[in-house]
């Protein structure tokens, strides 16, 4: 008799439009978003912060990681709005990347399309929240705060 | 370490589809670069091929270009900096000979980004990006640029007319230039022309204008120790500093977006191994994918201080008769970006320079040179300072 084969661990195939990569170590950061929560990894041996989550510390090399939340408001780094996209991201047109900086670790993202581009400015303050794409995928993408 | 020299480069013409294969193609540099150098196949003790695999539907490459080129049983071996694969063969070359390995080395960069559909290319190139956590939310090479404009354009006050000045600059030698892909003019009334093609956005802020095309080409480099160059080659180019660094692929590890700071790294590297500084520099290659990533090479190299890049393109000081002639062979922006090839199309540029070869495109009596080229948005940085001495 054969064993029933252990199901493959795919959550991370849930993350963004197209995701690349199923299967990671950190793969619970999808039942974070889940949740409504976007999460950052905190090394619990040498003390730093990262975004994106990693399963082991590119520090210390310790793997004794803990998970904590993005909360509060970011700074705008930088953005730009595509009017080309990769294949597979046509049905998102326009959008735009990001990226927030929150003092200690800098999460990289989508701006919230609903935001007039031109009122969008260098250096103010957004917050990170959970999204669901229409084809039901999640990500997550920078509101005013 | 012994001193190692260029002697001998070679370049196809850059094209938007090499009607041939790739092995026919990387025959094509190389001869040109076997013939300059005034020796044959025989001579060649190794191979290092540069390309960004992505695009190759031959895997291992390497491979069939030795057979092709006569390079068997001699070694040959792959190495890949996305965009600066061979400024990263060169390195790797110079340490074979330096160490006393290898006595003459080939350099083979190449692409064929015709090999798969623009639409792949792209999404492909999106890839040279962190796949798991960036590419999902719909990256691509020109957006990563824009979003460095962006954040340079806030922080010093670049304008957009600042970045067509560019582009203006690179078409003025471009047209000059019969090995370049885009060979017309290009002025700024083009960028502000809304019916204009250049005009159009890709991303934000930057225009159609501002990108470099794609192309299919191949370039080649020979480099040989003291005493094998002094043999061969009358005109020997020395490779004084080879300067390379490394950053974080997903941008949230960087600690700025204003510049790029494995550029600015490999720079210093390059200059102290070398015993030269900004000032000393007579010409340089830099890597002009988009016109910021010139206008941060400026400051990046210290041609120019933080934020006073701008500056010198007002002033045309990087034209041909300017204090720092840059890309006076059109750069990318006008050759094209053979991805893999790019690397050794501006080395081969300085090598010309160096030697007064340079045609119409020459610089006055230059000594040193520099190349500056980048693989992906900076994460590969890579200098190399070259002199006639």
């Amino acid at each position: 008799m054969s064993k029933a084969k252990k199901q493959e661990d795919v959550r991370f195939g849930k993350f963004g439009t197209v995701s690349f990569t199923k299967t990671t170590r950190v793969n619970d950061f999808i039942d974070y978003l889940e949740n409504g929560k976007v999460m950052y990894t905190h090394c619990k041996t040498c003390g730093v912060n990262y975004f994106p989550p990693r399963a082991d510390c590119g520090g210390c090399l310790s793997s004794d990681t803990e998970w904590k939340e993005v909360t509060g408001n970011g700074k705008l780094v930088s953005y730009s709005q595509l009017k080309y996209a990769p294949v597979g991201f046509d049905e998102d047109l326009p959008y735009s990347i990001a990226m927030l900086d929150y003092g200690d670790y800098q999460v990289f993202g989508r701006l919230d399309s609903s935001l007039d581009i031109d009122t969008v400015k260098i250096g103010m303050e957004m917050t990170t929240v959970v999204n669901e794409l229409p084809n039901g995928q999640l990500n997550y993408i920078f509101k005013k705060a | 370490m012994g001193k190692v020299a260029i002697i001998g480069v070679g370049q196809s013409k850059f094209v938007r589809k090499y009607p041939g294969s790739l092995r026919e193609l990387a025959f094509e540099g190389f001869k040109e670069a076997i013939t300059d150098a005034g020796i044959t196949n025989n001579e060649i003790d190794a191979s290092v091929f540069c390309s960004a695999p992505e695009y190759d539907k031959q895997r291992s490459p390497s491979a069939v270009v030795a057979e092709y080129l006569g390079l068997n049983p001699q070694p040959t071996f792959y190495v890949e900096t996305l965009c600066s694969s061979s400024s990263t063969g060169l390195k790797l070359a110079y340490s074979m000979v330096a160490s006393g390995l290898h006595d003459v080395v080939a350099i083979i960069g190449l692409q064929k980004m015709s090999e798969i559909s623009s639409a792949e290319s792209q999404e492909r190139m999106g890839r040279g990006a962190d796949i798991q956590w960036e590419s999902p939310f719909g990256t691509m090479m020109p957006a990563y640029y824009a979003m460095h404009a962006q954040a340079h354009i806030d922080k010093y006050g670049t304008t957009l007319e600042d970045l067509a000045a560019i582009r203006v600059k690179a078409a003025t030698y471009g047209q000059i230039n019969d090995r370049a892909v885009y060979r017309k003019a290009v002025t700024p009334e083009m960028f502000t022309d809304p019916d204009n093609m250049m005009s159009g956005t890709v991303s934000s802020p930057l225009r159609v204008g501002d990108c470099c095309a794609n192309a299919d080409g191949t370039s080649c480099l020979i480099v040989a120790n003291e005493e094998k160059a002094k043999q061969f080659c009358k005109k020997p180019i020395w490779i004084l500093g080879v300067g390379t660094a490394s950053a974080s692929v997903n941008l949230t590890g960087r600690d700025r977006v204003h510049g790029l700071l494995a550029a600015e790294q490999a720079a210093q590297k390059a200059y102290t191994m070398a015993g030269v500084g900004p000032k000393d520099i007579d010409v340089a290659e830099v890597h002009d994918c988009f016109t910021i990533a010139e206008l941060l090479a400026y400051e990046a190299l210290g041609f120019a201080d933080p934020g006073g890049g701008k500056e010198l393109i007002q002033g045309q000081e990087t034209y041909k008769e300017g204090s720092i002639p840059v890309n006076v062979d059109g750069g990318l922006l006008s050759k094209g970006h053979p991805i893999g090839a790019t690397g050794g199309s501006q080395i081969r540029t300085i090598v010309l320079q160096l030697r007064g070869e340079a045609g119409d495109m020459q610089v006055q009596d230059p000594q040193i040179g520099l190349v500056h080229n980048i693989g992906g948005v900076g994460i590969y940085g890579n200098v190399t300072i070259l002199g006639n001495q």
